[in-house]
């Protein structure tokens, strides 16, 4: 039973209380309930940031992963890359170092060889020299013989003069000029003493250059040592020697018969070509004018070709057996004088 | 009257003419008289005296024609205009040998004065007559018509071409090959006269072999055959290459170079005219006189002589210079530089001089090796009087002035460019600093040389614009050497200095 009072006891308070508790609940309400909204937001935030952070921690493991991955490939790559490059500046460095020996050859030996060029100046310098040397003896030489023929001229020269003056040589009674008693003789002294003389052209060379067309001169004989002849003829009135000497005029007269030469041997070679030209002269002086008498000039221009008997055709023109000495176009000399010519009547009546 | 009393009046009319025509003859000889002869009227007197009967009087009247027309033009026109030509020509077809000399005489004498004259005579027939004669028996009508036919082909191309097509050349050819020194050198001279116009000329004469006989004959004596066989050879060689190379063909070196030794000038002018002629085609043929020691022989005989013989020889060395520098190489060793200053100080002549300083110029443009051959000879001061004298002609002064720059352009012989700071024209100037300005950046040794001597003293008193290339010359002397020196040696140093001594304050 007690707790039945305790109970009854509780019962007005319990409007009271219901009634509080109710509005007291109210007031709370919104607070707890704002709380609970604050403790669940929160809790879901932390459940969904723990969420992310896992999802975060799994990201980064696989980007790490990946990452790691793509950097090994890159580094792979660069370690290759740099392997080549290595290489091709090697087979580079090889490649300039064999050119720059091959450009170094090639110039030094075909294109531009010092030693060559050296040696060939030097070739040149010995060939000028051997040349200038070879032309001084050759102008030494040409010069020396060029005194030498001076000299000689000289000598003839001099020679000549003394055999001209030859009649200055002195004799023992007078002395020459060249002889002076109170000197030394003159040099040209000896030299006309050595020369002979220089004689002038003897008659027998002159006979030589009379005119081989005047015969009569010439003597039957004509053996150079026979019969001189001078101009002075021999005294008439000769006695006659004693003895069987013949006649002097006779034997003189068959002596010095003159040559009696033939018509042939007489006229010169030249006689008929001489005749000619003086004909020719002749003629000339005696003509009026030189002009030449030209002939018709178509005379000789149309001349037609005339067969023999046995090789004319009817086809190749009258053979000269043949010829007709008629006129065979008589038409062609007739003139139309005294004719007179109508050009209309004659195109109108028709040709006739 | 008697028949002799006749015939004596002709006769006495003869012995007067031939008289008259004698002594025409001997005082045609003389040319004051020649005048007098003219006054009188001698032309149409003789005329009628060249038609006479007497074949004597005839030649004595042609010679004395030959004489008068020999001595000036008018004459040989008043021979032409009379109409003697046709007459002249008809006989040297028929006459006997005197008369064929005089007549050719007369016609070498028409022909030589001037082209038309020599028209006329080709326009009467006269060559074909002519061609005829050289076929002659006698020597002396050979010479004659030949030394006719020359002069007529002197004049110019188209009567050369005439006497070539009237069938000369193998006759004269055949004339070279006689025995007489006279007609060898008369042959020689009409060969040279035709082949001097054109290529094809010279082809013509090439083809009927006169080459091989024009050699041999460089080996005679006689000094006046050497020239015009020497002068043939030239004028064949200068038109082109093939035919240079068919002179040297036969063998002409090095007899050629004896030539250049001989005691007559004219024979040395002309031998060094054929090596210049071959020298300047090609460079193999310039190799080739090079190797046979041709250089070393024309600078001899460039030691040996004066004024224009010279001329041919100093030319030679230019062409050979020019064609590649292992040639002007060759020049060089063969001492061939100092003989060439030594023609361009000692000359008179201005195109001499000229030809001087064009084959330095040649030699010299190649590398800095020539240059300096070429400088050490002292021949660029000489080569700077000319340019600047006023008395050189434009010809010389346009020479000199590219010889120098050419010079100028590889000389990095320092000595030699020192005294052209103080005399030279600004625009030669500008190459002079330009060398410095390479070769002082790189020898010490140098540039304490230039500045000892007062060069660079000079250089600062150089006035340029500046941005030109010359103050970058300057510049670029200036950065060789430290700034105190540089400033030391500008001009108006002296007054900064003793401005600064005015404003000094001096400690107490």
């Amino acid at each position: 039973m007690a707790t039945l009072v305790s109970l009854q006891s509780r019962l007005p308070l319990i409007d009271c209380q219901y009634y509080y508790r109710n509005r007291t609940v109210d007031g709370y309400r919104k607070k707890e309930y704002k709380a609970a909204v604050k403790i669940q937001s929160w809790f879901r935030g932390c459940r969904v940031r723990a969420y992310i952070r896992y999802l975060n921690k799994m990201m980064t493991v696989i980007q790490k992963w990946w990452r790691g991955y793509l950097g090994r490939k890159h580094y792979r790559q660069m370690v290759k890359t740099a392997y080549l490059t290595m290489k091709m500046n090697f087979y580079n460095e090889m490649a300039v170092r064999i050119q720059k020996r091959w450009r170094g050859f090639k110039i030094r030996k075909y294109c531009f060889n010092y030693y060559y060029l050296k040696e060939y100046l030097r070739a040149i310098s010995d060939t000028n020299q051997a040349i200038r040397e070879a032309l001084e003896e050759f102008a030494e030489m040409r010069g020396r013989e060029k005194k030498k023929a001076d000299l000689e001229k000289e000598e003839k020269r001099k020679q000549n003069q003394a055999r001209k003056t030859h009649y200055l040589l002195s004799t023992k009674q007078i002395p020459g000029i060249y002889n002076s008693p109170f000197r030394d003789p003159d040099p040209m002294e000896f030299e006309i003493r050595k020369v002979r003389a220089f004689q002038m052209p003897s008659a027998a060379h002159q006979i030589q250059q009379t005119d081989y067309e005047d015969l009569s001169t010439w003597l039957a004989c004509t053996s150079k040592r026979s019969f001189p002849r001078s101009d002075i003829l021999p005294p008439i009135n000769r006695k006659q020697c004693q003895g069987p000497f013949r006649d002097i005029a006779e034997v003189l007269q068959q002596r010095y018969k003159p040559l009696q030469p033939t018509l042939r041997v007489a006229t010169s070679i030249n006689s008929e070509k001489d005749a000619r030209e003086e004909l020719r002269r002749e003629e000339w002086n005696n003509r009026v004018h030189d002009n030449v008498f030209l002939p018709f000039s178509s005379f000789s221009k149309n001349e037609k070709y005339v067969p023999m008997v046995q090789t004319s055709t009817k086809y190749n023109g009258i053979s000269y057996a043949q010829k007709q000495f008629q006129e065979e176009e008589p038409t062609k000399w007739m003139s139309n004088k005294g004719k007179i010519i109508y050009p209309v009547l004659e195109r109108v009546l028709g040709k006739s | 009257m008697s028949q002799r009393q006749v015939l004596q009046v002709f006769e006495q009319y003869q012995k007067a003419r031939t008289q008259f025509v004698q002594m025409v003859a001997e005082l045609a000889t003389r040319p004051q008289n020649i005048e007098t002869l003219q006054n009188a009227g001698v032309m149409s007197l003789l005329r009628p005296l060249l038609l006479d009967v007497v074949p004597t009087i005839q030649q004595t009247a042609a010679l004395a024609l030959g004489r008068l027309a020999n001595y000036n033009d008018d004459l040989a026109e008043a021979v032409v205009k009379g109409d003697i030509l046709p007459q002249l020509v008809y006989s040297l077809a028929e006459q006997n040998r005197f008369y064929k000399k005089a007549a050719a005489f007369v016609l070498r004498a028409v022909g030589k004065h001037s082209p038309q004259l020599a028209q006329a005579i080709v326009d009467c027939g006269a060559l074909d007559t002519l061609v005829v004669c050289l076929e002659d028996f006698d020597p002396g009508v050979k010479e004659a018509s030949a030394w006719a036919l020359g002069y007529i082909a002197r004049h110019n191309g188209e009567l050369s071409q005439a006497v070539v097509d009237a069938g000369a050349v193998p006759l004269l050819v055949l004339c070279i090959q006689e025995p007489e020194i006279a007609l060898k050198r008369i042959a020689a001279s009409a060969l040279s006269d035709i082949s001097k116009h054109s290529p094809e000329l010279a082809q013509t004469v090439v083809d009927a072999g006169a080459i091989a006989h024009l050699a041999q004959m460089i080996l005679n004596l006689d000094a006046k055959l050497k020239r015009q066989v020497l002068s043939a050879l030239s004028q064949i060689a200068k038109h082109s290459v093939d035919l240079a190379e068919m002179v040297v063909e036969a063998e002409i070196f090095p007899v050629v170079l004896t030539c250049l030794k001989d005691k007559d000038e004219y024979v040395k002018k002309n031998a060094s005219t054929l090596i210049r002629e071959i020298a300047k085609h090609t460079p193999e043929l310039s190799q080739l006189i090079v190797n046979a020691g041709g250089v070393a022989a024309v600078i001899d005989c460039i030691g040996s002589c004066k004024g224009n013989i010279r001329l041919p020889g100093i030319m030679m060395l230019g062409y050979v210079a020019a064609h590649s520098e292992n040639l002007a190489m060759a020049v060089i060793i063969s001492k061939g530089v100092p003989q060439l200053a030594i023609c361009l100080s000692e000359e008179s002549e201005d195109h001499i001089k000229a030809a001087a300083a064009w084959a330095l110029g040649q030699i010299g443009r190649h590398t800095p090796e020539h240059a300096r051959a070429v400088a050490v000879t002292n021949a660029l001061p000489i080569l700077l009087s000319l340019y600047m004298s006023q008395d050189s002609s434009e010809d010389l002064q346009i020479k000199s002035k590219k010889a120098i720059k050419n010079i100028l352009q590889k000389c990095t012989y320092l000595p030699a460019l020192e005294p052209f700071l103080y005399d030279a024209p600004p625009n030669i100037l500008k190459h002079v600093v330009g060398q410095f300005s390479k070769v002082l950046p790189h020898d010490s040794k140098a540039r304490r040389l230039f500045v000892t001597s007062g060069g660079l003293k000079k250089v600062q008193e150089i006035k340029a614009e500046p941005g030109s290339l010359l103050q970058e010359y300057i510049n670029n002397i200036n950065n060789c050497y430290p700034e105190e020196i540089v400033r030391y040696y500008s001009p108006g140093y002296s007054e900064t200095l003793l401005q600064r001594v005015d404003s000094y304050q001096p400690l107490v």
